[in-house]
């Protein structure tokens, strides 16, 4: 097993991105996630790396753009109101079928809001915040370990389908130390491969071929009967993702559980706190808890909801947003309440625990 | 076991660091720790405090609303922080810098003139290093040695301040044992 090292998320989600393989990254600062970008400054460099603080949030993506274009492993990050910014950036990177990485340390908004944690983004991180029919695959970690692990889950699977990945953090798991494991650094050899795995269709010229073939990288299909083509393609690959890589925690889930919390992210560390009190109180509570808030885990959630679960409660920083991927998921089985707390506020285990104790009274 | 603390000060008298280096010797006694810092538009000699988790299960929310354990290095600390408590938890101040106390009767309290032992030993720098010897002297929460493994590297960094944070967590344990 590898050592241990105490890290910020901000730190550990860099250096994990570094030893995945990624030699690119583009960003301009922001708190909460201003330390991401600062270890990438310090980092970057000796790695052989490139790192540019780019002049706003629009040129750094655009920056991944032309870099995934040329099949390299590249990387931005931001939070809320820089994220918002990078929306056209992505549309275009989803459009192009380019494979890249955006982590975003979600703040409270709208607007600039505030710099204190909050899931607001949820609705802009799943359902496509820029233009167009489009997804991009969001992963929601709850541990600096998992935000950590997820960069090099990121690069995976955005190399796999050529597909923009965000990984949805926010400002506590940017802020928070913990313990973190790393995965070894990728070697040369590993290096060269990732490189080359996307010689048939980038920019990036290839001495090896023969002809030196001519790829074109473009979101513009100005003929509609070219364009509905390439959308039906996007659409069929969306359905792919869909069935294979939805991931998600079941915690204390059980053919007696008589409530079900659903939370993600660090809500659903809070919530498993008060999960654990309840239960050690003599209660049932079980937790299901969205890995991929896109593709969501909507399966799961539903066969979650046990025989006994009178209730479904969901807990989000946010007025409520992921609450209507659950609403479906349930299907009408059971009610679904939400409490959510916003503003960069976060609610407490107690606060947590009396709204599930309420469920729980309202059910007997 | 699940030990929830809050450490707390003016900015730059070292408070994030105490649970830094509490945190990190828990780690490397093979616990499960969390250290999260109070973070926003501050300046120097403005608030700074920080929650840690020191537990032997994984740890759920990092955010501490019931301490075990508050480290006040000045009076707004405590007046903040120490109504947190949980009842028979502890609060250890600063007496130098805390010149009200608290005012309750069912939690244990440690005090030490932690910024006069820090000035004798010869830098206001290692006052932090004071409470963290109080911290352990008193509590148990991470076994010395431990805490010497992991401030070991600092030494080559700067050996004479590195001595005088020897001195300070010696100080500091001494009387966390004896109060």
């Amino acid at each position: 097993m590898a050592e241990k090292v105490l890290m910020k998320g901000n730190e550990a989600v860099a250096e994990a991105a570094i030893r995945a393989g990624c030699r690119l990254y583009f960003a301009y600062p922001i708190t909460p996630q201003s330390e991401l970008i600062e270890y990438m400054a310090r980092m970057m460099p000796k790695a052989n790396g490139v790192f540019v603080q780019a002049e706003s949030e629009i040129a750094a993506i655009n920056m991944v753009y032309g870099a995934a274009g040329c099949g390299r492993r590249a990387m931005t990050s931001s939070s809320s109101p820089g994220i918002a910014l990078k929306q056209e950036g992505i549309s275009y990177l989803a459009g192009a079928n380019l494979p890249a990485v955006i982590v975003n340390v979600q703040r409270g908004g709208p607007g600039l809001g505030d710099i204190q944690p909050a899931q607001g983004d949820y609705f802009q991180a799943t359902r496509g915040g820029g233009n167009g029919d489009y997804y991009t695959i969001a992963l929601a970690p709850s541990t600096v370990q998992e935000f950590a692990d997820m960069a090099a889950l990121a690069f995976d699977l955005a190399d796999k389908y050529r597909n923009p990945v965000i990984i949805l953090a926010d400002g506590l798991l940017g802020q928070m130390m913990e313990p973190v494991e790393f995965q070894p650094a990728k070697t040369e050899a590993e290096l060269k491969v990732l490189d080359n795995q996307h010689l048939d269709w980038c920019c990036c010229p290839n001495e090896d071929e023969p002809n030196h073939h001519h790829h074109e990288i473009n979101s513009l299909e100005i003929d509609p009967v070219v364009l509905e083509q390439h959308v039906i393609k996007l659409g069929e690959k969306y359905d792919k993702i869909t069935a294979n890589e939805q991931r998600w925690e079941d915690y204390n889930i059980n053919a007696d559980n008589e409530i079900l919390v659903v939370a993600f992210g660090t809500a659903s560390r809070i919530c498993k706190s008060a999960v654990d009190e309840l239960n050690d109180a003599g209660h049932n509570v079980g937790l299901v808890r969205p890995i991929t808030v896109w593709p969501y885990p909507y399966d799961a959630v539903y066969k979650a909801v046990g025989p006994k679960v009178k209730k479904v409660v969901v807990f989000e920083l946010n007025l409520g947003q992921m609450v209507q991927d659950v609403k479906i998921a349930v299907n009408g089985k059971v009610p679904v309440e939400f409490m959510g707390k916003v503003g960069g506020i976060l609610f407490s285990t107690d606060e947590v625990k009396a709204k599930i104790e309420e469920c729980l009274k309202e059910a007997k | 076991m699940k030990t929830e603390m809050i450490c707390a000060g003016f900015g730059g008298q070292g408070a994030l660091t105490i649970g830094k280096f509490l945190v990190k010797a828990g780690m490397n006694e093979g616990k499960n720790v969390s250290w999260l810092p109070s973070y926003g538009p501050e300046m120097r000699g403005g608030t700074a405090n920080v929650s840690t988790v020191i537990s032997d299960k994984p740890v759920g929310s990092p955010v501490v609303a019931h301490p075990d354990i508050v480290v006040a290095l000045n009076q707004p600390s405590i007046d903040k922080f120490g109504p947190m408590i949980t009842p028979g938890g502890l609060l250890i101040y600063n007496e130098d810098m805390c010149p009200n106390g608290i005012d309750r009767t069912d939690i244990n309290i440690v005090s030490a003139p932690m910024t006069s032992i820090a000035k004798e030993i010869g830098n206001l720098k290692v006052m932090n290093m004071v409470a963290i010897g109080v911290v352990m002297g008193k509590t148990g929460l991470v076994q010395k040695e431990t805490m010497l493994k992991s401030i070991a590297p600092l030494k080559a960094k700067a050996p004479e301040l590195y001595d005088m944070n020897l001195a300070a967590i010696d100080k500091g344990y001494e009387i966390g044992k004896t109060q």
